[in-house]
């Protein structure tokens, strides 16, 4: 049993396992229409990148003899739930794995139908990148823009167009050029800043997923496969320090007297023994003595890091306090403008009054103003309503019973989140995106 | 170097596990000897270094464990310095709350479920955490990070709640209670990989010794006394390991020479066996394991 960590654990490793040593994890949420062959190409990004089981091999087999198809049905694989396989459609957020050399991937599959925006959203959620499928026949549907517009609202890294269904288009370049050209007026339309690639693919027969496609010879950009693997973590060390505390450790065990570590996540920026912090609300000021992880010390933590933070004055901290640099303090809101994504079944007013949950801080909060609804497709105006309803986006102006230290999504994304909780139901109702004054 | 997907994959773990002993009055681990419960296990550890983790675990035991794995599971625990409470399927046969499977396939599996929410209720526990892996199964692909089930212990897909950006929301209603599931987007590659990194130990059936066995429908089964033997089996002594520590009635065993954690992380990488593929009550229809959640299973 090894309590400490072995030391002698870099010896053991061997050559041809290295591999596993230097991935990077990244995530991808994939989201398309019911029949725009989305499971397919999520079956065969995994299928040409060997990454099947041979259970999931045998059952491709299986259901393409079943169906007597000429291509393998790819389809099989992602669909899980039995309600799904009996609709032929994907109606939850799923999730699959599957590495390469260098990277390992987490892909969070959400349906594409109108009503599943808030699957969308939280499937996007923690995404770097998000690949928007288009059936070549059918060109730009609705529900292209609203995921477009969710990825723009998420400010992912990329976006990726999967131009599909190639094959039943001849492969023709004129109609993949008209495709490309909607897909820039919808780009502009929204004034995005979301960096985005089209490719076109074919994910029945193959072409352009993984392996470069022969059939269409007149497109020389990358694959899909290759425009996933420069995608990279999404590390945010260089904005101001926001640290939730979600628990206090204390200790007088293992050989420790009188331990006492705030444990929690670094939601953005660095924080290095010596530093001086803020705690939030008190406001109160000490400086760090220890950053500790398990039976390791560290100088330093960077965003994403789950450590325990020791300080040198003895001060009341509790979780949900916040620890800032105090030249970088973020401001203590009384009430938030928001983008609102509504996910529960239960409409909203103008009063309605529920729990937020910011990192660790849970605090009651009320509807104060609708500003405005949002649509996406950007096809009917804008209008101002009084209710919230199920998948709607809008913006609102919300009151708040605690100051709020939230910073704008767009400049830090991480500390620029919440979501709403109704206290009769306990179900989450809303996830909110923070607005800049 | 740093293992940087590992790095990460831990952040996320030791969040939730915190996130769990601070929004839950009475949280519980359930631990099985099996390789993601220690996996679980050490997590939990560092995510409460150097205090003592602040919740007990619980073992369900059909009966029907390897005695490797409570051999492993008893030292284990004294070595973590942790509570262990274990109840037993066998109490819950006894008072009638069950019936013993019969015939070939006999297996206490789908049992433990009555035993659990018995011990649940018993306990007053808010929260289990489980092992259970999103890439072990399809419906698992589907389970959130916090799962609500009622006082049956029933999972209800359309009733998950969504987790945007991971935030968690634990609130319950009287007799709810959440299953919490750290090790969510851990795979199997990843399990072995760290418990390499780490150096830790597991029971000796994940790795490859000469064992009696009973050959049936082309699969291996470790022999013992809870396999009911019937003439069309085989007894064959043979070099095996195996991938999961279930039940001896229904945990496939794989040939194999893999002695270490680098023998069978290469021996992983080689073949392409999911390891769900050694569960065989699993292979009884094709939504096998969805039926037996929405029950209640793990």
């Amino acid at each position: 049993m090894n309590v400490e960590l072995s030391s002698g654990l870099k010896a053991k490793r061997s050559n041809s396992l290295k591999s596993l040593y230097k991935m990077e994890l990244v995530r991808i949420s994939t989201a398309g229409s019911v029949d725009d062959g989305k499971s397919t190409l999520i079956g065969r990004l995994l299928f040409d990148n060997n990454a099947l089981t041979k259970e999931q091999e045998e059952l491709v087999a299986k259901k393409t003899a079943e169906k007597g198809w000429d291509d393998l049905d790819l389809s099989v694989i992602t669909d899980g739930l039995v309600a799904e396989r009996e609709q032929g459609i994907t109606i939850d957020v799923a999730n699959m794995y599957f590495s390469t050399d260098t990277h390992k991937f987490i892909i969070t599959d959400s349906p594409g139908h109108v009503e599943y925006t808030r699957n969308m959203v939280t499937g996007a959620s923690m995404a770097e990148t998000s690949i928007i499928l288009i059936d070549a026949r059918k060109g730009l549907l609705e529900q292209s823009y609203r995921h477009f517009y969710i990825s723009h609202l998420l400010r992912l890294k990329r976006v990726i167009f999967a131009v599909n269904k190639m094959d039943l288009v001849e492969y023709d370049q004129d109609r993949f050029l008209e495709i490309a050209v909607e897909i820039q007026r919808m780009v502009e339309g929204l004034n995005a800043a979301v960096p985005y690639t089209v490719v076109p693919v074919s994910s029945l027969k193959g072409d352009n997923v993984v392996k470069p496609s022969e059939n269409m010879t007149w497109y020389q950009g990358k694959t899909l496969n290759g425009l996933l693997h420069e995608t990279h973590p999404d590390i945010s060390e260089s904005q101001p320090l926001r640290f939730d505390v979600q628990h206090v450790t204390h200790s007088q065990e293992n050989g420790f007297v009188d331990y006492r570590g705030y444990s929690g996540r670094v939601i953005s920026g660095t924080v290095s023994v010596g530093d001086t912090l803020r705690v939030l609300p008190s406001k109160k000021e000490s400086v760090v003595t220890e950053i500790r992880r398990y039976t390791e010390t560290k100088d330093k933590a960077i965003s994403g890091d789950s450590v325990s933070i020791s300080l040198a004055d003895e001060i009341d901290i509790s979780r949900g306090a916040i620890l800032v640099h105090p030249d970088e303090t973020p401001e203590p809101q009384q009430t938030v403008k928001a983008t609102l994504v509504w996910m529960d079944e239960k409409d909203a007013n103008v009063g309605s009054k529920w729990l937020m949950k910011a990192a660790s801080r849970e605090f009651p909060v009320k509807l104060q103003t609708i500003l405005q609804s949002v649509d996406p497709t950007k096809k009917n105006a804008t209008d101002n309503k009084n209710v919230i309803a199920l998948n709607d986006i809008t913006e609102v102006e919300i009151r708040l019973s605690q100051p709020g230290y939230f910073d704008a999504y767009e400049t830090n994304k991480k500390n620029g989140i919440f979501i709403l909780i109704d206290p009769q139901t306990n179900n989450t109702v809303a996830v909110g995106f923070v607005k800049g004054e | 170097m740093k293992n940087q997907h590992l790095y990460d994959l831990e952040n996320e773990s030791i969040y939730i596990l915190r996130e769990v002993a601070s929004q839950f009055k009475k949280p519980v681990l359930l631990f099985s000897g099996g390789k993601d419960s220690i996996v679980m296990a050490h997590l939990a550890r560092k995510a409460f270094y150097p205090s003592r983790i602040p919740f007990p675990f619980m073992h369900v035991d059909t009966g029907h464990n390897f005695p490797e794995t409570i051999e492993f599971r008893d030292a284990f625990m004294k070595e973590l310095g942790a509570d262990l409470i274990v109840r037993y399927v066998q109490d819950s046969i006894d008072q009638n709350k069950v019936q013993e499977e019969t015939g070939k396939y006999a297996s206490r599996n789908s049992l433990q479920t009555v035993t659990l929410l018995d011990a649940i209720e018993e306990h007053g526990f808010d929260a289990c955490l489980g092992g259970a892996r999103r890439d072990e199964e399809k419906s698992r692909a589907k389970e959130r990070i916090f799962s609500v089930r009622d006082d049956f212990g029933q999972w209800d897909y359309k009733r998950q709640r969504p987790e945007p950006f991971q935030l968690l929301n634990g609130r319950i209603q009287f007799g709810e209670n959440v299953r919490a599931f750290p090790i969510s987007n851990w795979t199997e590659e990843d399990i072995w990989s760290y418990i390499l990194q780490e150096g830790l130990e597991l029971p000796s059936v994940y790795f490859a010794h000469n064992r009696k066995l009973i050959k049936r429908d082309g699969q291996y089964l470790a022999h013992s006394e809870f396999v009911n033997i019937v003439d069309s089996d085989e007894i064959e002594e043979r070099t095996v390991r195996f991938r999961t520590v279930g039940d001896m009635t229904c945990t496939a065993a794989f040939l194999s020479d893999a002695a270490t954690v680098e023998d069978v992380l290469k021996e992983n990488v080689a073949s392409k066996h999911s390891e769900r593929g050694a569960r065989i009550d699993d292979k009884r229809s094709e939504s096998a394991l969805e039926d037996r959640k929405k029950g209640g299973y793990f």
